[in-house]
């Protein structure tokens, strides 16, 4: 039976070629687009390098503080101390990274000034982070015991500074007029993941880095991994105690602090947290529901038309079907599933398509060192949405077909 | 096998009405071949589209095998052509895009079978009309004659009890169209019930009993 149907939906196809480069352009755009958008979402929320593990971390990116009558309130990273006292002895955490936020610093090549995003982070940092080292290696603790003056930077750095692609390990760079012994190279992280871009990572003990304010207002944040996806849940649980536990009224960076809130979410729901206050993760999801609705509305609308202008021509199918015992109901059904194969053929050029345009985005720079890939959720996401075109397209016309009278077909045939 | 009761059918239009059918009385048993004549526009087509069950009549009563179907939802009236009626048509009705095989096969796909069990039945029937060799042909590659044979095969591949033919011989001309009464002779003989509704007085003489419509009402 479904033979029948895609053998019936690629004659259709084949027969008139005019028809079907409209439907296929409609269907092919509209889904490259669609893609594009998910590979750009995914690319922002999955597990990509070096946070590969993010489907098994939590992030604790902000505390909340508020004074009595919570009409005062601050949100900031967290302090070091703090981090390092309480969240990196959380025990139901595998690892955990400790690293600042966003630091800039200023390095000079050549009279050149280079301004610099920088990060100073513990040394478990590396391995809830897998960086690609392109030479040399990670700090340990050996350098955060001896407060070491080391530096891991990113090839781009290296590029600008040491010029070349010859190796860095071992030179000595120069940042905010202190001297670095670079250790180690590491592949650029694109920007749109903030905890771990940067152009030169120190260990936390250099000067700069601020770790031993006491507190609570600091500027970082912490990435934790858990051995299992499931294994977050303890976490989450574990640092809320903590957090729970702390006696309020607190007196902290001037100010008496009487409810203070800090959490650690997975990564979409704690990057959500800095835009909506509450349930972000469906509201993010309702939301790019709803674009991907208003994106496909367009070429389904033209779609619905384009297939109800053919239903005289196949009216005398549809009659014969029905003659010979197809219910309505089967006809209706045949429709839909023609039309979601239409859109399924839309939507392996659409794939072509966008893998040529994530190349050009990729090669062009827009996001520096950002890679955008189809990958199997991507993938996924792309096959729903072409059957969800095909059957939000082909309900309306099928229903029309299925419902139109048999005898006055065949009677016009 | 059919059975027709005071059936009466009227097409409305916001502006006129038209009386179709009026008070048609008819039965038919099993294993009779029945043909049924008129001018145009009489309501023989619309008399054999109430006996197939594809429209309803406006008033009175259809039985198909003994079952009153006026109650019968889409999915039971479907089910019931399936199994029952074979329809042949003036203009044959072949969809163009499959070939003679799948064509002759749809009244099977509406019907628990196996694809090997729906090839060899449409091949049996094929072969039965001497279109054996035509089976990966397309429609559009027959002649006349050859797809009313296409359109007979898939009539009978289900072996329904009941054949309906709406002027099956009126797009061909007198040698191909006599070919195609004998298959229908013949399939009377192996027990099909059949209407067939005709222009030709000469054919309608070679069947059992000759139907008269004028104006929607049953004359002879």
């Amino acid at each position: 039976m479904l033979k029948n149907y895609i053998k019936i939906a690629w004659k259709v196809l084949l027969r008139r070629p005019f028809y079907t480069f409209i439907t296929l352009f409609g269907i092919t755009f509209t889904l490259t687009i669609l893609m594009v958008i998910a590979s750009f979402v995914d690319h922002l929320i999955g597990n990509h390098y070096p946070e590969v593990y993010r489907d098994r971390s939590v992030y604790i990116s902000r505390v909340k503080q508020q004074d009595s009558l919570r009409q005062s309130t601050r949100i900031s990273p967290l302090t070091f101390q703090f981090l390092n006292q309480y969240a990196a002895s959380l025990k139901s955490a595998d690892k955990v990274g400790i690293v600042n936020m966003f630091n800039q610093a200023n390095a000079y090549s050549n009279g050149q000034r280079i301004k610099l995003g920088v990060k100073y982070a513990n040394p478990e940092f590396w391995e809830v982070a897998r960086f690609d080292f392109l030479e040399g290696k990670p700090f340990n603790e050996a350098h955060i015991r001896n407060r070491d003056n080391v530096v891991v930077i990113s090839d781009k750095l290296r590029g600008q500074y040491f010029g070349g692609n010859g190796p860095a390990t071992g030179k000595t760079i120069e940042i905010d007029n202190e001297r670095f012994r670079v250790i180690g190279v590491v592949k650029g992280v694109p920007s749109t993941r903030p905890m771990t871009s940067g152009d030169a990572y120190f260990p936390y003990t250099v000067s700069k880095s601020n770790y031993e304010k006491q507190g609570y207002i600091g500027s970082f944040v912490v990435l934790a991994t858990a051995k299992t996806r499931a294994g977050r849940k303890a976490i989450e649980e574990e640092y809320a105690e903590i957090i729970r536990r702390i006696p309020k009224p607190l007196e902290d960076d001037g100010m008496r602090v009487y409810h203070m809130e800090s959490e650690a979410l997975p990564y979409l729901e704690s990057w959500l947290s800095n835009f909506v206050e509450e349930d972000g993760v469906p509201k993010f999801y309702s939301a790019l529901f709803l674009l991907a609705l208003v994106i496909l509305l367009l070429p389904t609308i033209n779609l619905v038309n384009l297939n109800i202008s053919r239903i005289v021509e196949r009216s005398s199918e549809i009659s014969i079907r029905k003659a010979f015992g197809a219910p309505s109901s089967t006809i209706l059904w045949q429709f839909v599933v023609e039309n979601m194969f239409i859109a399924l053929v839309g939507g392996v050029i659409a794939l072509a398509f966008t893998l040529v345009v994530l190349t050009m985005i990729n090669q062009s720079g827009w996001i520096p060192n950002a890679v955008l890939v189809i990958n199997f959720p991507v993938f996924l996401v792309s096959i729903l949405l072409c059957l969800l075109f095909g059957f939000i397209s082909g309900v309306y016309p099928a229903w029309r077909m299925s419902r139109m009278p048999v005898a006055d077909a065949l009677r016009a045939g | 096998m059919i059975k027709l009761t005071a059936i009466e059918k009227v097409y409305r239009t916001s502006t006129i009405e038209t009386l179709a059918l009026d008070n048609i009385n008819l039965e038919i048993p099993k294993g009779e071949f029945v043909s049924i004549m008129g001018p145009s526009g009489c309501g023989k087509s619309t008399l054999l589209n109430v006996m197939g069950l594809l429209d309803n009549p406006s008033k009175g009563a259809v039985e198909i095998d003994g079952m009153e179907i006026s109650r019968y939802s889409d999915k039971k009236l479907a089910r019931l052509r399936n199994q029952k009626i074979g329809f042949i048509f003036q203009s044959f009705h072949l969809i163009n895009d499959l070939s003679v095989l799948d064509n002759v096969e749809i009244p099977l796909l509406y019907r628990t079978s196996t694809g090997r069990s729906r090839r060899e039945l449409a091949k049996e029937a094929l072969e039965k009309v001497g279109l054996s060799n035509r089976m990966k042909h397309f429609p559009s590659q027959l002649s006349g004659g050859q797809k009313q044979r296409v359109a007979i095969a898939r009539a009978i591949v289900g072996k329904p009890e009941i054949i309906l033919a709406d002027e099956p011989t009126g797009n061909l001309d007198s040698v191909m169209g006599a070919e195609i009464l004998n298959i229908l002779l013949q399939l009377n003989q192996e027990g099909a019930t059949i209407a067939m509704v005709t222009h030709d007085e000469q054919m309608a003489r070679k069947t059992n009993r000759l139907i008269r419509l004028f104006d929607g009402r049953q004359v002879s």
